[in-house]
């Protein structure tokens, strides 16, 4: 209740700031109330990517504050900053191989989806081997196989790597199998009616029709990639963020677990918004209203 | 000039799912001229087009009267969703000569495109243009194809009805001296576009050429009071049928 109260308190008082900008555009002159004018238009664009994560950290803060949450349960958003900084050269250091890791598994991910997918959608044969070998290995979790790849690839990148790989490689397959699939019948015809090769009709109709569908399953992927090279540090490594993530959990440094799940955090947002910029420039099409 | 064949289609036969679409059907098309085919919706006068295009298993004999085949002379236009959202108008006007990998006429597509009034959406993706200028692309990639014999399968239903107006007008002057089997279920399309109009009715389906004369030529005005009195006689014979 208290937070409710606090948050409304805010709100108020948010709403009796712009009520005082207001007032006061009327006592500037014309080219500072036009600078004005347009701070007010950009403010809002971008104020809920500010006040969330605000208030997410107050409500944070607030909460330690009312259930008198001890540091080795939940520490302060400033101890964690703190420990950042105090880390910071180590966290540095362990998230190198981890960025590795996510960003050639994504790669790799991508590559062997797209490759299944087109295989699957061209040879019917090669689609009816492979279904049922692409459920089996979905059907077993990734933690249960991690373990095997360790085993069998060792301690260093190459198991985390695969296990990424195996992780992100099936959205992408079943996305843009799908949307290769899902051709409208009548773009196929006038191809068809235009004397177009077989080849051509792939290469021309098919995979760009399926485009959207590969770029919704890359985002998808985007999001899984951290987790899959934290599940595959955490299986057995020596070195990553997952490591160092066990570690400092066994050694009960709580505030450095929290800087490195920010870490991690702030990997995921920035990959993902990176991959999303990408395929938003890639394929302008998808941003018009469909026709 | 273009010369544009007749268009014979004999033992035409159609299963789907069991059931007799038609059997045995035989059909022309006056060289030259558009022919307007009429009839209730789910009759299979889609799929009597796609099986002149070839688009079928299961095709009929369809020749030409000049003995050269349909093949590479034939264009199709579908309804709708025929523009590839991810290509420009420019491009989406060549497809036939990207798909075929040829030499890509992009002078004389901007010519045609300005001629068509979409001068300023050449560099516009499809979804950026309105319904009718959408229409107005597909019919400048079916004209850019430069093929005698044209198959449009009611190419102006989803549009309102003064773009439909003015589609109608600018494609029977566009096709000119083109074989056209326009297909269509509104009678007054068929009144203002046809030389020739033919009604696919029963189960199987066959079909029957209206006997109408007009002393014009396509696209006819509406203000034709004989016309009227025909879209009236049409839609008795539709409700017949």
């Amino acid at each position: 209740m208290v937070t409710i109260a606090f948050l409304r308190n805010q709100l108020i008082n948010r709403l009796a700031q712009l009520q005082n900008v207001f007032t006061s555009l009327w006592n500037l002159n014309f080219t500072k109330k036009r600078l004005a004018l347009l701070a007010l238009k950009i403010f809002p664009l971008f104020s809920h990517k500010i006040f969330i994560p605000i208030g997410f950290i107050l409500i944070w803060e607030c909460l330690i504050h009312i259930l008198q949450l001890p540091n080795y349960i939940l520490p302060t958003p400033f101890e964690v900053l703190q420990s950042l900084i105090n880390h910071a050269s180590l966290i540095a250091l362990q998230t190198l191989p981890t960025l590795v890791e996510i960003l050639l598994g994504l790669f790799l991910g991508i590559i062997f989806g797209v490759s299944i997918a087109l295989c699957m959608c061209l040879f019917r044969t090669i689609h009816a081997f492979l279904l049922p070998l692409l459920l089996i290995s979905q059907a077993l979790p990734v933690f249960a196989i991690a373990p095997l790849l360790v085993l069998w690839f060792g301690y260093g990148i190459t198991a985390k790597i695969i296990t990424t790989t195996f992780m992100l490689f099936f959205p992408i397959t079943s996305n843009f199998l799908d949307g290769l699939k899902q051709t409208p019948e009548n773009y196929l015809n006038v191809a068809k009616i235009m004397n177009s090769s077989r080849w051509q009709i792939l290469y021309q109709i098919r995979i760009p029709a399926g485009l959207p569908n590969l770029a919704s399953g890359i985002r998808l992927a985007t999001t899984m990639a951290p987790l899959g090279a934290i599940i595959g540090e955490w299986v057995g490594s020596n070195q990553g963020l997952g490591f160092l993530l066990l570690n400092a959990n066994a050694q009960m440094q709580i505030d450095l677990m929290f800087a490195v799940l920010l870490v991690i955090f702030f990997i995921g947002i920035l990959l993902y918004f990176l991959i999303n910029t990408l395929l938003k420039l890639a394929l302008p099409w998808t941003l018009l209203s469909s026709c | 000039m273009l010369k544009s064949p007749a268009v014979l289609v004999n033992n035409a036969s159609l299963y789907y799912q069991d059931k007799v679409l038609f059997d045995q059907l035989n059909f022309h098309l006056a060289a030259g001229q558009t022919t307007c085919l009429l009839g209730s919706s789910g009759i299979g006068k889609s799929r009597f087009l796609h099986l002149i295009a070839g688009l079928n298993a299961n095709s009929a004999d369809v020749t030409t009267c000049d003995q050269k085949g349909l093949a590479g002379r034939l264009t199709y236009m579908p309804q709708t969703h025929t523009l590839l959202p991810w290509l420009t108008i420019l491009d989406n006007v060549v497809l036939g000569y990207r798909l075929r990998r040829e030499n890509k006429p992009y002078i004389q597509a901007r010519e045609l495109l300005h001629k068509l009034g979409l001068g300023e959406a050449i560099d516009k993706y499809p979804a950026q243009l309105s319904g009718g200028m959408q229409q107005r692309t597909a019919l400048a990639r079916v004209l850019l194809e430069k093929r005698p014999i044209v198959l449009m399968d009611e190419p102006f239903s989803a549009l309102d009805s003064i773009t439909r107006y003015y589609l109608q007008e600018l494609t029977a002057c566009a096709l000119k001296n083109h074989t056209v089997l326009l297909v269509t279920h509104d009678p007054l399309e068929a009144l203002r576009l046809g030389h020739h109009i033919a009604i696919m009715s029963g189960e199987p389906a066959k079909i029957n050429y209206i006997n109408c004369e007009f002393l014009d030529s396509p696209p006819r005005s509406l203000s034709n009071t004989e016309l009227l009195q025909w879209q009236a006689k049409l839609l008795q014979h539709l409700q017949e049928a």
